[in-house]
């Protein structure tokens, strides 16, 4: 695949108050290429995410974007570069059809109204080139799709608009088996149409059918960055656990890093 | 999509041209859905109607009682117009009725207090309408108060501002002959026929318009059968209603004539049009749905959830005043108890009636019409039939109940069969 990064971060750290939640963090999203980023709870995936959307700043290092250094302070200046995340609870109306949800926010309109002509054929060609056959009408209430359905919306409107990297955040938590592979099958279309893409997951399965590289956090740091077929299902929970999987990942920890939490007589 | 090559496989929406039956079955499914509309509410005015009908054939079906029922409904009816934005945030405005007693009584003492002319009067109490509802929204929204607590206050404070304008209770009453005529007059059958003739054809263009856009774009559209059915049906109503109302309905025609349709009628029409483009065709009313439905969603999308909120009250509020000019004119007069009593539960009423959910983000303008007619029906039918006040209030609040419980139980219906 391409050499150069699409998205490339350099030694950022993000703390809050005194807790430092990222240490010198890098992580590479290539154009075309799923990035499974993987982590235990509290690792500092949600972190990371945000500080590339925008809602948080950085404390130290470089985000790089398309061979540029680039400041992102706001999740607009993000949405400017074409970086758009897609969250876990999704953030759809639901009294609102797919179109409507699709454009929220961001509505097409000719002089004081709603061009909702060019919204539904924009809305019909992206899903379209996603490949997405599920839904019936583009004018369906989001609350009478299922959660893959609702899912895809979602997907759909991160790529609306032009986007070059889209970040997922847990896109299959919720989903059952048949709907869990529609999605999956949905962000590997994503990569093929030579997007950036960033998956969050805690599902090994998830991560192993579609991820080209691995990027795992521990505690706050980038353990690895791995190929996906270079590891195996094992080496990436054992990273996840520990932070490091026989040559690969974090230095052993020295004890004296550790203050001792056991209850029982002061030390 | 501008990315390297798109894989446009075949495939995509399936763009099914809907027929005539398949468009009446999608909406029966709806309907079986828990997606009723104003379903209940038509089918309530009809029953209603009927009822009525036959026990007062005299009296109730007379051309005189049917002009009566715009002008006792149209404080309600505008009221209740207002509040649907109010409700479509799942907020509440509980001091509507007194805000539009406050502004009925600024337009009182503006023009005989005062001595001023109309064009002065009415600008003014419609501002106070909305500095009121600033004043709420930006309660509800900057100190975060519940809507139900500030309204509720508010209720009560515009009780008091109301007895402190009148002076402890003093009447004023009106002499100025425009204000008057709002909510007394008729327009001549000539003007009656033009409006009519003109809202029909501007409806049946409007329909049209949007049919041909559609079409000649490739999208999936209405079958003609059904715009056309709507048109006609529309034309039928508002033609059949017209020449009711312009036969003579004087019960002594030669000493005063009385004929033509009652001109709050075109009023309710342009602001129940002027709201409804709002809310289905704007940028504005897509937002207010969007914050009623999903306020983080709305929140993400960057739209300013706040500014949104305040704007539904400040609407609420106009709209409130507007009701209280209308109530002035059709008194003549401001009193203590102008826009109190059971005005304002009749106009809450009036818009969960038509079908508005208490829940938010669902709910149309017209809604508020079709419940202001229940509620006006009930009202007046009632009153006809020789029932009592109390036995009026008791009926209307079983009315509203059942409205509420079908509101309920429909969104558990859709809940089930996930439909909203």
């Amino acid at each position: 695949m391409t050499a150069t990064p699409l998205l490339e971060l350099r030694g950022i750290d993000k703390s809050f108050g005194p807790v430092q939640v990222l240490h010198d963090v890098g992580l590479n999203v290539y154009p075309g290429e799923v990035t499974a980023l993987v982590g235990d709870n509290g690792a500092g995936k949600s972190t990371l995410v945000k500080c590339i959307s925008g809602i948080y700043t950085i404390d130290a290092g470089t985000v790089t974007f398309d061979g540029d250094e680039v400041a992102i302070h706001s999740p607009r200046d993000a949405s400017a570069l074409g970086i758009e995340v897609v969250y876990q609870d999704l953030a759809l109306c639901d009294n609102l059809d797919i179109v409507q949800n699709m454009f929220l926010g961001r509505e097409k309109k000719s002089g004081l109204v709603l061009d909702e002509a060019t919204m539904e054929e924009m809305a019909g060609e992206t899903l379209r080139s996603l490949s997405v056959r599920t839904v019936k009408s583009l004018r369906q209430l989001v609350a009478s799709l299922s959660g893959g359905q609702r899912q895809t919306v979602a997907i759909a409107k991160a790529v609306l608009w032009n986007s070059r990297v889209v970040i997922l955040d847990e896109p299959t938590a919720a989903l059952g088996v048949a709907q869990t592979a529609q999605v999956l099958e949905l962000v590997r279309r994503l990569a093929d149409n030579g997007l950036g893409v960033v998956l969050i997951s805690h599902n090994m399965n998830d991560v192993f059918a579609v991820s080209d590289r691995i990027a795992a956090l521990y505690l706050g740091r980038m353990a690895a960055e791995v190929k996906a077929a270079d590891v195996t299902h094992s080496q990436i929970v054992e990273l996840i656990t520990a932070g490091r999987s026989g040559d690969l990942g974090l230095p052993a920890e020295k004890p004296a890093e550790f203050i001792d939490i056991t209850p029982g007589e002061a030390p | 999509m501008t990315t390297t090559t798109t894989t446009t496989t075949a495939g995509g929406i399936q763009a099914v041209k809907p027929t005539v039956a398949s468009h009446v079955r999608d909406y029966w499914a709806r309907v079986r859905g828990g997606d009723l509309g104003a379903l209940p509410a038509v089918l309530g005015l009809l029953v209603l109607t009927l009822i009525f009908s036959v026990a007062r054939s005299d009296t109730f079906l007379s051309a005189l009682n049917f002009a009566n029922l715009f002008n006792q409904s149209a404080q309600v009816v505008f009221i209740a117009m207002g509040l649907v934005f109010v409700l479509l945030l799942g907020e509440i405005d509980l001091s509507a009725g007194f805000a539009s007693g406050v502004c009925g009584a600024v337009l009182a003492i503006l023009l005989t207090n005062e001595g001023l002319p109309w064009s002065v009067a009415i600008p003014a109490a419609m501002l106070t309408g909305v500095v009121i509802g600033l004043v709420l929204g930006l309660l509800v929204t900057k100190l975060g108060i519940p809507s139900f607590v500030v309204t509720l206050a508010a209720f009560l404070g515009f009780q008091g501002i109301l007895l402190t304008l009148l002076e402890g209770g003093k009447n004023i009453s009106i002499t100025d002959e425009f204000v008057n005529s709002l909510n007394k007059s008729n327009l001549s059958v000539t003007w009656s026929w033009v409006v009519t003739l003109v809202g029909v054809a501007g409806f049946a263009l409007a329909q049209l318009n949007r049919y041909r856009a559609r079409a000649s774009r490739n999208l999936v559209t209405e079958p003609f059968g059904i715009v056309a059915t709507r048109i006609v049906a529309l034309g039928l109503l508002l033609v059949a209603g017209t020449w009711v109302l312009t036969q003579e309905r004087s019960i002594n025609p030669a000493i005063n004539s009385l004929k033509g349709v009652p001109i709050v009628v075109p009023i309710i029409a342009v602001f129940m049009v002027i709201w409804t483009f709002v809310l289905g065709r704007t940028t504005y009313g897509r937002h207010v749905y969007a914050v009623g439905g999903n306020t983080e969603a709305a929140r993400r999308a960057g739209i300013p959830v706040d500014r949104i909120r305040i704007s539904v009250f400040v609407i609420g509020s106009f709209m409130a005043s507007i009701g209280g000019i209308l109530i002035v004119s059709r008194a003549g007069s401001v009193d203590p108890n102008t826009g109190g009593s059971n005005v304002l539960l009749y106009s809450v009423g009036a818009a969960v009636i038509g079908g508005t959910s208490l829940f938010g983000g669902k709910g149309k303008v017209i809604n508020a019409v079709i419940g202001g007619a229940v509620i006006a029906v009930i009202d007046n039918g009632m009153g006809l039939m020789g029932f009592s006040s109390g036995q009026k209030f008791i009926f209307t609040g079983l009315v509203l109940l059942a409205a509420a419980s079908v509101d309920a139980l429909a969104r558990r219906r859709a809940a089930a069969t996930g439909n909203r």
